[in-house]
């Protein structure tokens, strides 16, 4: 079943002397349940995209059809942005307080099935940068989401959390039978979560090639994935089409 | 050597060290005031003038026992925390009302650049005139001179909050008031609060020019009285006065400031 459909989307940025294009005729779509990842170098327009997707942007041209009622986004950034001033139980709850829906139940189940129960009365400055990155996924899971947006969540941390982060999130969002769109520009990130992977063009950004994960790398967690015989193919596979495209070139 | 005698070794050198700046300190104003009592003793400095320690002192106590002085402290010390309460609650109104309009913001940048710049004293003729010589020219004379500047910069710091905070409220499709309260308010807490620290200065300002202006009563009224009969025994004493308050007033908000950041969790 398709979730969302992408058609013709283009975006321009306007200053007074000139325009850029941000996005130009970006077609997709992403099927319910499914983990799509954009990756392309930095200033690609990624972001945007997710901006464009979520609602917060109001694109130049072109449609965003979500198949269903009331579609609601979730977005993980590259930090946790946790209020300071909040605890973490009203971190959480904060989404659900705003829609009239305050459940504190939903927190705390959330909470035990991350098993980080015991941080509910805590402040953000007191948990580690992995947990924060956790509580923020919850964060954005209790509002129930139709679709995550991930917009490289995991480069702030060090390579061992974003190991085991990455590993958390693909089991929670397969648990919750959530779909997503990770933005990334770090390659081995993206074919170890994702389902399938578009890759973005330098500016303006465009999708120019669809890379689909074979089944076996799918079905392993991302840690364990990388070790998968077929892993390394792909990775120099992408990276080759990177090249080829003319970026990565940061002599 | 083990590691604990090191640390108490430590500990107790820390501690020297800050005695003696204590030390020092009260030092130099003990030698302060040994030097205003010899000048004005030996009429190096004219006593007439910068009176002399002792007799500043004197006329506490007696000012003190005929109660004359508790009035004026009292009425100045009111004014005071009421201008300075006043001009922050109002600087930061103000600020809501121009961060919720960006149109009312931009029409009233320049206005605002203008009565920043403007010294507020200058019209506090206008005040007495308007106001009439009552505590209500004092108030309002007070309150003027630190609204303008907690408006602006209480406003900069509601444009500072981080964007992404933002745009987590707008994913949750929070309206303006629920952005405000969840996030604009509580991240700019602790620039209201340190203007709060910076309106006790100017309050004091404001309240002793009033007082000047409006004559009735209060230690800015002491100052002036005092000069106009050249009785500066009574000037001194009363700047000597505002000296202590000022400083007590402006510790006490800093301790009310430790005290709002850890509740907040912020800082």
């Amino acid at each position: 079943m398709t979730l969302v459909e992408v058609k013709n989307l283009q975006h321009l940025f306007f200053s007074n002397k000139d325009y850029t294009t941000a996005l130009h005729d970006v077609n997709f779509t992403v099927q319910a349940g499914e983990f799509v990842s954009f990756i392309g170098p930095s200033g690609c327009g990624k972001s945007t995209l997710l901006s464009i997707l979520a609602g917060l942007i109001e694109p130049t041209a072109g449609t965003i059809t979500y198949h269903t009622a009331d579609p609601k986004i979730g977005y993980m950034l590259q930090q946790d942005y946790l209020f300071p001033w909040k605890t973490i139980e009203e971190n959480i709850l904060l989404g659900l307080k705003i829609a009239k829906k305050d459940d504190p139940k939903i927190v705390h189940d959330l909470l035990h099935a991350f098993q980080l129960s015991h941080t509910a009365p805590l402040y953000p400055s007191q948990l580690s940068g992995g947990m924060r990155q956790r509580i923020a996924l919850a964060r954005t899971l209790a509002i129930d989401p139709s679709l995550l947006l991930l917009d490289e969540p995991f480069s702030a941390l060090d390579f061992y959390s974003k190991l085991l982060l990455e590993n958390f999130v693909v089991k929670t969002l397969q648990q919750f039978q959530k779909t997503a769109i990770l933005v990334t520009h770090d390659i081995e990130e993206a074919i170890a979560m994702s389902d399938k992977i578009y890759l973005f063009s330098h500016r303006p950004g465009t999708l120019i090639q669809t890379f689909i994960i074979p089944e076996a790398i799918r079905a392993l967690p991302p840690f364990d994935a990388r070790n998968h015989p077929e892993f390394q193919p792909l990775f120099q596979h992408i990276w080759k089409e990177l090249e080829a495209h003319g970026y990565e070139n940061i002599t | 050597m083990d590691t604990k005698t090191l640390h108490e070794q430590f500990n107790a050198h820390q501690k020297r060290a800050r005695t003696k700046i204590k030390i020092l300190q009260l030092l130099l104003l003990v030698c302060l005031f040994i030097t205003w009592e010899m000048t004005t003793y030996y009429r190096i400095l004219d006593p007439l003038i910068f009176s002399s320690p002792t007799a500043v002192f004197q006329l506490f106590i007696s000012k003190i026992s005929d109660g004359s002085l508790l009035p004026h402290i009292g009425v100045t010390l009111l004014e005071t925390v009421i201008g300075f309460l006043l001009g922050t609650l109002m600087g930061t109104l103000i600020a809501i009302s121009l961060w919720s309009s960006t149109t009312f913001a931009k029409v009233m940048d320049p206005y605002l650049v203008v009565l920043n710049a403007m010294p507020k004293v200058a019209i506090g003729p206008m005040i007495l005139v308007i106001f009439g010589p009552n505590m209500m020219a004092v108030l309002v004379m007070a309150t003027l001179i630190s609204v303008i500047i907690s408006t602006i910069v209480i406003f900069s710091a509601f444009q500072q909050v981080n964007e992404n905070y933002i745009k987590i409220m707008q994913l949750f499709q929070a309206n303006k008031f629920q952005l405000f309260r969840h996030v604009i308010l509580p991240a700019s807490t602790p620039t209201i609060i340190s203007t709060l620290k910076v309106n006790v200065g100017l309050s004091w300002v404001g309240v002793i020019v009033g007082e000047f202006l409006v004559s009735s009563q209060g230690l800015g009224y002491l100052i002036l009285s005092g000069f106009q009969v050249f009785n500066f025994n009574t000037v001194f004493l009363a700047l000597c006065i505002i000296i202590v308050l000022a400083t007590i007033m402006y510790k006490g908000v800093e301790m009310l400031e430790r005290a709002l950041l850890k509740k907040f969790n912020i800082g």
